[in-house]
């Protein structure tokens, strides 16, 4: 579905990504890991095409995406979210997923149409909000909800424009330590629900990235490590060196 | 709209029709240029409340849309106001795309710098074109008719204060309606997104420039038509219209209203002229007296007169 072959991407003479090649395929659930600095949020912006790369080829969908912008790629099914939150303040929940719903179903330059009454995009904003538990929040502006839920929002956002893939920058970012699986498996059943096909994620915590990947990528000084299953990547002592790290006395 | 809320305007609607029964003709004159910012006003505010752009060159269009009703009037035989104001929108469009096309690209301070920059240049056409435009003495803008009737056994005042005062009512309710109807579409949620977060509205699919330049477009029509209302009661259009602190005043009427509420601007309006008359005529430094308002604005009611209306509210319920 996606693939990047032989990226490479400089700023000025910083080497921010070296070669690094990735594919996904339908139904993988797949995990960038890496330490401050390795090149994994450079490495998400190039795949949703918010970066051009400055060599290599990105492809999604049998096309070449580099560089045609975030616009461009959520039309063709390609959706993600940030690892700063990322919301509207002013608008209500239900709002942001309406905005999501009208910008998939292409009806954004109906000026004279009313949002009310548009059924099919009220149905699906009030389906993604009840998907992530929003949806006794719905009225509730953006602005006024804690934390962690604007981090859900900014994730329902995305899904709610039922994309092929989601990239996701650190989902769990913001959210407590207690609530980071609940999270989780709002978001890989909600991915079951909405029908998603892959899904990447950049993330820290390994507990997560273990209990939830298919596959594993580990980055580091922007170049691939390792890229293997969970369970290949925590027997591979370079990346439990470099990226992982050993508990005391293991 | 809340049921009080929807009394309210019906209730303003009746009483704004009823003036010219009740009140002098004096203050049923200043009603047309609050009627005539208030269109503009209603098309800026799209470009600065929904979608967080301000622009210090509308004036341009204004002035647009009245050299358009003066040009058409006094050149062209062109006496009908329905075509004049067709005209002035389509004028005002036909400049709105290119100058457009290249202020969306830019956002805060060098979009409204951008903006005010276009309004100059126009303003020095007109002042220095003087054979097309009249120059400093401007043109006039000779009396239009109304709805297939010239109104001919009316004098100047019955037929401002008579026809013409519902004349442009019925444009100031249509163009509410429209804009009503515009804000509430999948359209005005957009602009929203793209005022709130330029970067998630376009990881949602939603195209910022392009929005950015529709909200531009139907600003600058809505500023075309209310020139033309504005030229009529003056009866001549000079290069003033077009100059930067004209373009000023607007944004003072809109935060003086309240930019974040629908009917904020037309109520900044609405105080604005009727403030500038009562100062005037006590006060010859009345930009002083503005000036100062302005400053308590911003430093404490940046909601407008519609901020401080709707904080009253609940203070009056709790005393219920």
């Amino acid at each position: 579905m996606l693939e990047a072959r032989d990226v490479r991407k400089l700023y000025g003479a910083y080497v921010a990504l070296d070669g690094v090649s990735l594919s996904v395929r339908e139904g993988e659930f797949v995990s960038i890991i890496g330490p401050n600095g390795a090149g994994k949020s450079t490495l998400i912006n190039v795949l949703t095409g918010v970066l051009a790369p400055s060599a290599g080829v990105v492809r999604f969908k049998d096309r070449d995406i580099a560089g045609i912008g975030p616009v461009a790629l959520a039309r063709l099914g390609m959706a993600r979210s940030f690892q700063l939150v990322q919301i509207f303040p002013e608008l209500t929940v239900l709002e942001t997923l309406q905005a999501a719903a009208v910008a998939r179903l292409g009806r954004g330059s109906r000026l004279f149409a009313s949002l009310r009454g548009d059924r099919q995009v009220q149905r699906e904003a009030l389906e993604v909000a009840e998907l992530f538990g929003l949806a006794d929040r719905s009225h509730h502006p953006a602005r006024s909800l804690p934390q962690g839920h604007k981090k859900l929002l900014d994730v329902a956002s995305a899904f709610a424009l039922r994309p092929d893939i989601i990239l996701l920058d650190e989902p769990t970012s913001g959210v407590s330590t207690a609530d980071k699986h609940g999270v989780m498996e709002i978001l890989v059943s909600a991915a079951k629900r909405i029908g998603l096909r892959a899904i990447i994620q950049v993330e820290h915590d390994m507990d997560i990235v273990f209990g939830y990947s298919d596959r594993v990528v580990a980055l580091h000084q922007g170049r691939i490590l390792a890229d293997a299953p969970p369970a290949a990547i925590r027997s591979d002592a370079r990346v439990v060196d470099t990226v992982i790290g050993r508990r005391r006395g293991g | 709209m809340t049921r009080s809320g929807a009394a309210a305007l019906i209730l303003a609607v009746g009483a704004i029709a009823a003036l010219p029964a009740i009140a002098p003709p004096y203050y049923v004159t200043l009603m047309l240029p609050f009627m005539a910012y208030g269109v503009v006003l209603l098309g800026l505010n799209l470009l600065f409340g929904y979608t967080g752009l301000v622009s210090f060159g509308h004036a341009l269009f204004i002035a647009i849309g009245a050299y358009t009703g003066a040009v058409l009037t006094t050149h062209l035989a062109v006496r009908q106001m329905e075509l004049i104001l067709l005209a002035a929108a389509l004028a005002a469009a036909l400049a709105a795309a290119p100058v457009g096309a290249l202020c969306a690209r830019y956002v805060k301070i060098y979009f409204g710098m951008l903006t005010l920059a276009f309004g100059m240049v126009f303003y020095t056409f007109l002042l220095k074109f003087y054979r097309l435009t009249g120059g400093d003495e401007g043109m006039r803008m000779l009396r239009p008719s109304l709805l297939g009737s010239e109104w001919s056994g009316f004098s100047k005042t019955a037929y401002l204060v008579g026809p013409y005062y519902y004349f442009s009512l019925g444009v100031l309710v249509l163009a509410t309606l429209v804009m009503w109807r515009i804000v509430r579409s999948p359209f005005g949620l957009c602009l929203q997104t793209v005022r709130d977060n330029p970067l998630k509205a376009e990881s949602l699919g939603v195209s910022v420039p392009r929005y950015r330049w529709s909200a531009f477009m139907i600003s600058a029509v809505y500023a075309g038509v209310g020139g033309a209302l504005l030229a009529t009661p003056t009866g001549n259009v000079d290069p003033t219209l077009a100059y930067w602190t004209h373009s000023g005043n607007i944004v003072f009427m809109i935060l003086l209203g309240g930019f974040s509420s629908f009917f904020g601007p037309l109520l900044g309006a609405f105080a604005f002229i009727f403030l500038q008359d009562a100062v005037m005529s006590v006060f010859p430094y009345w930009r002083l007296i503005f000036g100062a308002i302005l400053a308590f604005i911003v430093l404490f009611a940046p909601g407008g007169l519609m901020g401080l209306l709707a904080r009253r509210r609940p203070v009056e319920a709790s005393r219920a």
